[in-house]
């Protein structure tokens, strides 16, 4: 019996060290919004593969040695990067100073009071992508300042659609068209027509989103309101279940996220297929791996009723309220975003920047010949709904989404009940 | 009256005189008690702040809801709001119920699944490594390899074996999507925890065996009893005790089962979405209301399945009546005889 009780305790506890931690975030704090103070601070980033964030900090240290940055390597994963900063917001924590937060995650770190108010007029915003800076907003104040940008591209097969002299397609209907023509090709056995990220998680939303915007809807309104039991919306996921079930978009790609989808496409498996800067490099490899390389291009998103919207991906640098020295982390801030430091941050690692002169830049366009098409798409990108509670959101939207592409529920009917949860979940706040 | 009173003090001090060192003795057990008390008090003091300040801090905390309303300039309202059992209702009957039983169906169905699989799969195991053999220690250093692996681990391998283009499918020539149909799923997930439990049960079992003496089974073979009579009324009957705890073991386990479908099929996922997964998901979301109240909801469930197990079943968790185990042995071997004629 006594390990009986063993058991069901460690069970308990368990349990227990999930709820742990959980001051309530109430009461008064030491978070302070002044922004004062000079010494080391932290730098809290995701991993950094290409050494591009070490770099930049090693030239801050370099010219600041009482003022050090500190490199904190959090997990790759952009969930757990979230989960990291908000359980050192709960605790109160002064561990990380500059955060380098997903750009959905800016209001939710806004209205908690996570991140502090920035002072707009210290910067100059003007060479800044508009869309990029519509993220670091919320209710009309600055909390974060753009360091990296992301959009989606379609790739394509410039080798195939020459063959059948076409152009790449500006809408999902030509798209198809092209694809009837491509897939009669002896060259093009065996392959399919599209793919994105259709697997239940955040790069659902990213496409779903897409497909709204591209058929003029939007998820959440300007005004906040959610409006997805729109015709425009409907269209826009009737186009995503329409593709799964004419097969345009193979049927294993209800499991793809950026990963699986690049492999198919490198391995020869894809006509087009959505998805980020990231994968130029790896499909143009020429050491074997990629069977595609040279042999595909990139184009912008194409729409469904009008033109192709992205949705838009990138990352911004905030404060957070608890630590110290913030007048340090507000200079780090402006150095690690000035345009020196993108330009360096693009050609080592091939982040992509979010001041627009930088796309224009003729010498880093011969290295990335995707530059232009990529500023096309970001500058016409619209960022998800920016609303305090994202993670309930996106769950919501991958649920229902999710339901309608798997086939179990008509698209009226999963927006019908999107809609209705959205109106929910945006309502509580 | 006079002989009275010497009787009544003979009887007094007759009375006394027993009386007196058993008062002594139960004085000096009060003192050892004290002093027990004294010994044991740092463990329990350990006990109370690992163990009970965590229950009592979850359930308190499940009645309490933060962060749901901002104020005027869009901040969130600081403190938290007390709730009382809302939060549990919510989850019973309201909004969450759907989510919630979806959950629950999925532990109980992975639980009773598995555990039957790996019983009856773990006592082969054991039958098979309780045999004399050449290689027998091979055998048994190989069927552990699986236990002796992190869940977390095996649980890649096994995502990449359900890969869409991965093993599974290459050698049922199909193209099952593991991580997204319902049923596919599921199988996936029991398919990695059988494998990877059914040696422990296997190891329990196994102990279990080895005490079993070799002359029951000499006397039933001379009373001409076949293989699977003498497994049915002899091993069987002698191993339940072992096989029981071992059960148990594995039923408090998986009940609990939270890294294997949250790796191999990821989250979110209705088809595989257990009650651990729906408590940490509302955690991460910062919900903690919500999120201990899932975690006291399972804590529930475990505690009553255990109690009714041990009812049912009188698991002898840590051998409280060996001291009786001949003459239980004994009873329970007629038993299992009686029963079985």
């Amino acid at each position: 019996m006594k390990s009986l009780r063993w058991r069901s305790i460690s069970v308990m506890m368990v349990s227990a060290f999930v709820v742990a931690g959980c001051g309530g975030g109430g009461g008064d704090s030491s978070a302070s919004s002044e922004i004062s103070g000079r010494g080391p601070i932290t730098f809290a980033t995701g991993k950094d593969v290409t050494g591009a964030v070490t770099q930049a900090v090693e030239t801050w240290n370099g010219s600041h040695p009482d003022q050090r940055v500190r490199l904190i390597e959090l997990p790759a994963d952009g969930d757990q990067q979230r989960q990291q900063m908000v359980q050192n917001a709960q605790t109160e924590s002064g561990a990380f100073t500059v955060l380098d937060l997903d750009n959905v995650w800016n209001a939710e770190f806004a209205a908690n009071r996570w991140v502090v108010e920035l002072p707009k007029d210290e910067f100059d915003f003007s060479p800044f992508l508009k869309s990029a800076m519509k993220t670091a907003r919320y209710r009309g104040r600055l909390f974060s300042v753009p360091a990296y940008s992301d959009g989606g591209l379609l790739y394509y097969r410039k080798d195939l659609l020459n063959k059948v002299d076409a152009q790449p397609p500006t809408t999902r209907e030509e798209m198809r068209e092209i694809c009837a023509e491509v897939l009669e090709l002896p060259a093009a056995e065996g392959m399919s027509c599209y793919a994105g990220q259709h697997a239940k998680y955040e790069g659902l939303t990213v496409n779903f989103a897409e497909a709204v915007h591209g058929a003029g809807g939007q998820i959440v309104n300007d005004q906040g309101q959610p409006t997805v039991d729109s015709p425009e919306a409907l269209r826009g996921l009737e186009t995503m279940v329409e593709g799964f079930r004419s097969g345009t978009i193979p049927r294993a790609a209800i499991a793809y996220k950026e990963q699986p989808n690049k492999r198919a496409f490198i391995g020869g498996e894809l006509v087009f297929s959505r998805n980020w800067p990231f994968m130029w490099s790896q499909a143009n490899a020429d050491d074997g791996s990629s069977k595609v390389a040279g042999k595909f291009a990139v184009a912008p998103l194409p729409g469904i009723t009008g033109k192709g919207v992205s949705s838009l991906g990138g990352h911004n640098l905030a404060i957070s309220s608890f630590a110290e020295n913030k007048a340090t982390a507000l200079d780090f801030i402006k150095f690690y975003t000035s345009k020196k430091q993108q330009r360096q941050r693009l050609v080592k690692g091939s982040l992509a920047p979010t001041r627009s002169a930088l796309y224009d830049d003729p010498e880093l366009q011969r290295k990335y010949p995707y530059l232009d098409t990529l500023k096309k798409s970001i500058k016409s990108a619209e960022p998800r709904p920016r609303v305090v509670n994202y993670g309930d959101v996106t769950l919501a939207i991958q649920d229902e989404v999710y339901a309608a592409i798997s086939g179990d529920k008509k698209p009226d009917k999963a927006l019908n009940a999107l809609q209705r949860r959205l109106e929910k979940l945006i309502e509580q706040k | 009256m006079t002989t009275d009173t010497p009787t009544s003090t003979e009887v007094d001090s007759g009375n006394t005189t027993p009386g007196s060192p058993r008062r002594r003795r139960s004085g000096s057990v009060t003192g050892t008690g004290r002093l027990a008390s004294a010994l044991v008090s740092p463990t329990l003091l350990v006990l109370a702040v690992v163990v009970m300040y965590p229950i009592i801090a979850a359930l308190y905390q499940s009645l309490f809801v933060s962060g749901q309303r901002l104020d005027a300039q869009g901040f969130v309202v600081e403190g938290r709001q007390f709730v009382g059992l809302g939060t549990y209702a919510d989850i019973l009957f309201g909004p969450a119920a759907e989510r919630f039983w979806n959950a629950f169906w999925n532990t109980t169905f992975f639980t009773a699944v598995t555990v039957t699989l790996e019983a009856v799969l773990g006592m082969a195991m054991a039958l098979v490594m309780h045999q004399a053999f050449r290689g027998r220690g091979l055998v048994r250093a190989s069927v552990l390899v699986p236990w002796a692996i992190p869940t977390a681990v095996s649980a890649l391998l096994w995502r990449w074996i359900f890969a869409p283009d991965g093993v599974a499918n290459a050698i049922l020539d199909q193209q099952v999507l593991w991580s997204s149909q319902a049923i596919a799923s599921k199988i996936a997930v029991i398919t990695a925890e059988v494998w990877k439990t059914a040696p422990f049960v296997g190891l329990l079992v196994l102990a279990g065996l080895q005490v079993i003496s070799r002359e029951v089974h000499e006397a039933a073979t001379v009373d001409g009893a076949g293989a699977w009579r003498r497994f049915w009324h002899i091993t069987l009957p002698l191993v339940k005790p072992a096989l029981v705890v071992a059960v148990l073991f594995r039923m408090l386990d998986a009940l609990r089962m939270f890294d294997l479908p949250f790796i191999l099929i990821g989250q979110q996922k209705d088809s595989v979405e257990t009650l651990s997964m729906l408590a940490f998901s509302e955690a991460t979301n910062v919900h903690y209301g919500p999120a201990a109240a899932y975690a006291t909801l399972l804590f529930a469930y475990v505690a009553l399945i255990a109690f009714v197990f041990v009812k049912l079943l009188g698991a002898d968790v840590i051998g409280e009546a060996r001291s009786q185990v001949p003459k239980n042995r004994g009873a329970r071997f007629r038993r299992g005889k009686g029963s079985a004629r």
